[in-house]
Parts: structure tokens; C-alpha cells; sequence
């Protein structure tokens, strides 16, 4: 069967505007998630290579499909709405430790003064902790633990609001004085939650552990396991994204990209399309963050939130593609893979290089290969993708 | 009085330090004023630079050398390879991405920061590496009328007095030679400049290679301050705000903007730092970097950001 769509007839709007509108994306499609959803756990049950162990799952698979839900949030912001962001890394922590917070209780003291003409005719009836009259009220604000998939999903919120906030001055700034000012974001919470030991509930070393991953009673503790909720969870918000992005406010997200003031006079507003922007985008990487945190780290630090998190996905999202889901996964694997690989590759052929060498070359390989890549197809593998797919369209005829 | 003598002593060693950060920035506000390049390699060059000359200058000296003309000759062989470094940078990284936008160039930029950080690691070792060359004793000011003095940097106060020589430099050189204008032509638009004659490959290798000298004399100051190190490069995350202070495009912009950080920073740290836990430092220049943008979206000299449809 040839990839080719004659003969495909159309017989309603909505299978015109399906998001795979060819049967053979459709059927490669249905096999690779059947694969990733069946395939992959059945291999790793049975230990059939190259899942006979867990590293493939734990350290490769994990880590990908986590930060490929990143990059596909940070692509809404940046791919789509045109709004450069170095903060993604911020927003990560927020969802995690937003999530760390529900998921262990919530308890914010408000001590509330009692004012004078109610505290002085019941004055004798008043008693303190220290046997004095008590002049405040110990008012706090209490949740309990809630459970993990609504701490997840809260975190994410957490994160979508912080997003907003921090996507106001958008408004004004723009390009690359935007993409400097989110860097505040970063360096802000970076602060943060070293320092507030609220966030950390007063762990003495500032590193939280995750709490237990029970879903409805289902509780996910092997490598298998995480792998299945991730994918479950990247699934959806792919999904949900892909359609948000064709609709309505994705349409706007794109109108304000290519020229904001254009759309502004087509009745577009722009503090509805940016701050929806920031506020989807800031969702989906918070809510990657909490999963990065609960599910494939465990115990965390502020440290694995730091800058490098926020290149990394930004990485991601332009040597994926920008404004493509598609690309978010290629660059995911790509950024993640490659120095994963480029360390086997000594010890593979056996030279006795040093380990500093090593990681200095690794170094020195991916940037060049970033280089590289900006300079033969500065629209990301995303386009190398469509690309080859014409190809393959008219493949084997010239024309 | 104590109090006053206080404030002066952190006022004071905020806007040194300040200049410091600008110095650094300089770099920065030279590739885009040339290239539209958002350069996030500076603090790599100043990596590079520090360590060819920190090395080169051990070598000589362990080999009997003079020290006068072992800092001539370590400085010609820093400068050597900040040469060669923009050379290459031009030629296979951002020649052939000509006219492409400006975020994938800046992703360029931090692609080249990583083989730079790899790269200059690799050939001059990894490790700190003390640097004199200039002295670092502290002076005491107005002992008649703080009790204790101003402490002062001596290393700040030269480290203040080189960035203005190069401020001049560079002002002068930007608005009165050919090259000089040329390079602002290639800054407004590529193609344009391309079409009336300026070479803009030779105009690019200039713009790198006066971005690595700069970045050379940032080391050098740098280096003595910390010695060399990796964690120099970090410098480069702590110029951004002063750069956006400033505005992307203005020479003087850079230094205004360094003196409100270092000396707001300072500030901050030692008043405000207290009350909400230390180490403000971390963020409050991009806040207040922030703030400034609020106002002003491009900075505080920057051309003004005209949109046509």
C-alpha cells in the first residue's frame, strides 16, 4: 500500500477537518499507540530486550514522555503564540511543588486581630496560650491531603496562574526583552523555594519526597507502571492541545504570533490571547513539572528546576519545530537521547578516555549539532518531517 | 554618621561592582548593535579569553620570563584566539543563517556558548585558576569623616576606570569610522546592507572579534576578582538585566544600566535582605529589570521600537 490519499473521499465536515485526515497516518498512528500502550508494557513484563531491564523505561521513557509534555506546553507559548519564555523551568517547580503542597496539606495561619469592641466585654471569657487575654484569632486556612491526581492536576493550576501573572507584562514587552524579563520568573522561584520553607513543609535538608502515586486505589510503583501513567497523561494533553490549537483561540494564538498589531485590528484582543496563552502553557509545564517530580525523580530538590531545565525545553520546542506537537516529541527525544548516546559511544568502541573528557565532548558534540541542525532546516524536525512526507506522496515518481 | 558612612560604603561598592556587570554587558550590546545577534555566548568568551590568558601566562612564566612581557605576550595569545574563535564562529555558525530571525539565531548563539564551554575547558583544563594582574588591596576613604572610612575596591575602581577608556572607545569607533557604520548599516538589515556593498562576512568577523576583546579585558578584571573558572560564565546571566536596563542597542545604556544594578543590588541586599531572607541578590535585578521594561518596553536608551504593518 503506498501512502497516498486517492480515493479517499471525504463525506462530512468533520472527516475533512479530522486531525488525520489520511487513513495511513490514521493506521500508523493506531499501531504506534497500540505499541506504546500494550506492546512496550507487554515486553517489559516478559523482559524481552531491549526492555530487560528497567533502564530503558526508568532513564529513557520516563524522562522523555515528561519532558516531551513540557515542550508541548512551552510550544503553546512560544510555537504558537510567539512569545519567547526562559522561565519554563519556574513553572515546572510551581507544579511540583504546587502538587507536593495539596498532596501533603495545605495549612496557611492567618492570625486575625480581634478587634476592640468585641475583645473588651468578653474580655474575662478570653484565654491565650500564655494564660493572658488572647487578642488574636488563630484563623488558618486548612485542606487536607488530597489525593494525587487532583494535586497533579491543582499544581498544574497553580502553575497556570503564576503563568498569567508573569505573562501580564507581555503586554508591553516583546521579543527578546520579553524573553530576558521571564528569566525573572526563574531566578524568583528559584529563590523561592529554597528559601520559603513553607513550600518544602520545613524539611530541614529543603528536599521533599514525593508522596504515594494511588490513583483510585491503583497504586503505581514500578517502572512499568510510571511508564503507562505518563503516557496516559501526555496522551491527553497532546490531544487536548492539537485541538485547543485548531479552534478558535488557537487561531488567535497564531494571528497575534505572526503580527501582533495585525490581529489587533482584526478585533483580535490581545490580553485574551496572550494571557490564555500563558495560562495553557504554564498548565501543561506545571503539570509536567509535578510529574516530573512524583514520577520520575521521587525526591527533589529546587536544583532540578533550575535554568537548564528552562534551555533545555526551549531547546526542545525549536529544534522540534515550533508550533508543532509532533516536533515537541522529536525534540524531546532528540535533547534527551543524544547526550544519553554520545556517552555510550567511548565505551562502546573502547577508548580509555577520561570521564571529564567525556562529558567536556558531549558538550562540544551537542552543541555543534544544534549549530548544525539551526543551519539546514531552522524550522526544526517537525519540517524535516512534513518534508519527507511530500516525498514519500509522490515516491516513486519524480513529479 | 555611622549609618550614613554605611550606606555610602554599599552605595559605593554597588556602582563598582555595577560597572563590572557592564563590562560584560558591553559585549553583549556590541554584537546586537552589529548583527541583531542576541550573543548569550559572552559569558563563554569571557571563559575562553580568561583561561588562554591565564594559561599561556603561567606557561611563560614558569619559563623564566619577565613578567612585563609575559602579560605582552599572554594578552597577544588571548587576543590570538579570540580571533580565531570569531572566525570560526562567523564562518560555520552564523554566516550561513543570514537573514533568518532572530530567536534561532540567539538558539545559535547558545549553541555555540556549549562548544565554547566544552571547547576552551578542553584545551586549557578545568580547574580555578588564580589570575594578578591587577592589584587587589582596598582603600579607605573620608577616614576624617566615617569612623572606619569607605571601604573601595582598588580592583573595582580600575575595573570602572577600563570600562569608561572602552566606552569611549567604542562610542567613537561606532559613530565616526567606516567600519563603524557599516556595522550599524548590517544591525538595521541584512540584505539591505548586503545590497549596497558591505561585506558583511568581514563585517561580522569584526563585530566577533571586537565582542572577544572586550570580553578578553572583562576577563581580565573578572579573573583577577574570582580567578578563572567555569563559573564565570555565569556572569553572562548576571548581564542580561543590565543589558535590558540599558536597552539592547546603546553603548552607554550598558553602563547606566550596570551602575542601577550593582549599586540597586547592593542596596537590596543590605537593607531590604533582612526582612525577607538573604540572598536577593539571586533575583532582584531581573525584577527590577522587570519594572524598568514596564515603562519603558526597550529599556532605558534603546532605539525606539517602531511597528509597521
Amino acid at each position: 500500500m503506498l501512502y497516498r490519499e486517492a480515493g479517499q473521499f471525504k463525506a462530512s465536515y468533520s472527516a475533512d477537518m479530522a486531525i488525520f485526515p489520511i487513513r495511513q497516518d490514521r493506521m500508523a498512528l493506531y499501531g504506534l499507540l497500540a505499541f506504546a500502550f500494550v506492546g512496550v508494557p507487554l515486553l517489559a513484563t516478559l523482559h524481552v530486550w531491549p526492555f530487560d531491564d528497567d533502564y530503558l523505561l526508568r532513564a529513557i521513557l520516563i524522562p522523555f514522555l515528561i519532558l516531551a509534555l513540557g515542550a508541548i506546553g512551552l510550544n503553546v507559548l512560544v510555537g504558537y503564540c510567539g512569545q519567547i519564555s526562559l522561565g519554563a523551568g519556574a513553572f515546572m517547580a510551581i507544579g511540583a511543588y504546587g502538587a507536593y503542597k495539596f498532596a501533603t496539606g495545605v495549612h496557611i495561619p492567618i492570625p486575625w486581630p480581634i478587634p476592640w469592641p468585641i475583645r473588651w466585654p468578653i474580655r474575662w471569657r478570653l484565654d491565650g496560650p500564655l494564660g493572658g487575654p488572647l487578642d488574636w484569632l488563630d484563623v488558618a486556612i486548612t485542606l487536607p491531603p488530597l489525593p494525587v491526581l487532583s494535586s497533579i492536576l491543582l499544581g498544574g493550576l497553580a502553575a497556570a496562574l503564576v503563568g498569567v501573572l508573569f505573562g501580564i507584562p507581555s503586554l508591553r514587552i516583546k521579543g527578546l526583552y520579553l524573553a530576558v524579563a521571564t528569566l525573572a520568573a526563574q531566578f524568583f522561584f528559584d529563590w523561592v523555594f529554597i528559601r520559603v520553607k513553607w513550600f518544602t513543609n520545613y524539611t530541614p535538608s529543603g528536599s521533599v519526597a514525593a508522596p504515594e502515586l494511588n490513583f483510585f486505589g491503583l497504586v503505581v510503583n514500578s517502572s512499568v507502571e510510571r511508564y503507562l501513567l505518563c503516557l496516559t497523561f501526555v496522551m491527553v494533553f497532546a490531544f487536548m492541545v492539537k485541538n485547543l490549537v485548531r479552534g478558535n483561540i488557537g487561531r488567535q494564538w497564531m494571528a497575534i504570533r505572526d503580527m501582533d498589531i495585525a490581529a489587533e485590528l482584526m478585533g483580535i484582543r490581545p490580553l485574551y490571547a496572550k494571557l490564555t496563552a500563558f495560562a495553557v502553557s504554564s498548565f501543561v509545564v506545571g503539570v509536567a513539572g509535578a510529574l516530573w517530580a512524583f514520577v520520575y525523580l521521587g525526591a527533589w530538590e529546587p536544583l532540578a528546576f533550575n535554568i537548564d531545565r528552562s534551555f533545555q525545553l526551549l531547546f526542545m520546542v525549536i529544534i522540534g519545530g515550533l508550533g508543532s506537537i509532533l516536533g515537541s516529541f522529536l525534540g524531546a527525544a532528540f535533547i534527551l537521547i543524544l547526550p544519553i548516546l554520545l556517552d555510550q559511544v567511548p565505551y562502546a568502541l573502547g577508548l580509555p578516555l577520561s570521564v571529564e573528557t567525556v562529558s567536556l565532548t558531549v558538550y562540544i558534540v551537542t552543541g555543534a549539532l544544534i549549530c548544525c541542525l539551526l543551519i539546514v532546516e531552522p524550522r526544526g524536525f517537525a519540517r524535516l518531517w512534513s518534508t519527507a512526507k511530500e516525498k514519500l506522496r509522490l515516491w516513486p515518481f519524480p513529479y | 554618621m555611622v549609618a550614613f558612612g554605611q550606606f555610602m560604603e554599599v552605595l559605593i561598592g554597588g556602582l563598582l561592582a555595577g560597572v563590572l556587570y557592564s563590562l560584560v554587558a558591553l559585549g553583549f550590546v556590541l554584537i546586537f548593535k552589529a548583527s541583531g545577534v542576541f550573543n548569550f555566548a559572552q559569558g563563554a568568551m569571557v571563559l575562553l579569553a580568561g583561561l588562554a590568558l591565564v594559561r599561556a601566562l603561567d606557561f611563560l612564566v614558569s619559563h623564566a620570563m619577565p613578567m612585563w612581557s609575559a602579560v605582552t605576550l599572554g594578552l597577544l595569545f588571548a587576543a590570538a584566539v579570540m580571533a580565531i574563535t570569531a572566525w570560526l564562529i562567523e564562518r560555520f555558525a552564523l554566516g550561513p543563517l543570514v537573514n533568518q530571525d532572530a530567536l534561532t539565531l540567539f538558539m545559535a548563539t547558545i549553541g555555540v556558548t556549549f562548544v565554547l564551554e566544552g571547547a576552551s575547558q578542553m584545551l586549557f583544563g578545568s580547574d580555578v585558576y588564580p589570575l594578578r594582574l591587577y592589584p587587589t588591596d582596598a582603600w579607605f576613604l573620608f577616614e576624617g569623616t566615617f569612623p572606619g572610612g569607605i571601604l573601595v575596591n582598588q580592583l573595582d575602581v580600575l575595573g570602572g576606570l577600563i570600562a569608561g577608556v572602552l566606552v569611549a572607545g567604542l562610542a567613537a569607533f561606532f559613530q565616526w569610522t567606516k567600519t563603524g557604520r557599516a556595522l550599524r548599516a548590517v544591525a538595521d538589515d541584512h540584505a539591505a546592507a548586503q545590497s549596497v556593498g558591505i561585506p558583511i562576512a568581514w563585517i561580522w568577523f569584526v563585530v566577533w572579534l571586537v565582542a572577544g576583546l572586550v570580553a578578553l579585558v572583562a576577563a581580565t578584571v573578572w579573573g583577577t576578582k574570582l580567578g578563572v573558572q567555569f563559573s564565570i560564565t555565569f556572569l553572562a546571566l548576571k548581564a542580561l538585566p543590565v543589558l535590558i536596563i540599558g536597552g539592547f542597542t546603546s553603548v552607554p545604556g550598558a553602563i547606566i544600566g550596570g551602575l542601577l544594578i550593582g549599586a540597586g543590588e547592593k542596596l537590596a541586599e543590605a537593607y531590604l535582605g533582612p526582612y525577607i531572607g538573604g540572598g536577593i541578590e539571586y533575583w532582584f535585578a531581573y525584577v527590577l529589570a522587570l519594572v524598568v521594561l514596564l515603562g519603558r518596553p526597550q529599556g532605558l536608551f534603546g532605539e525606539r521600537i517602531i511597528e509597521r504593518i
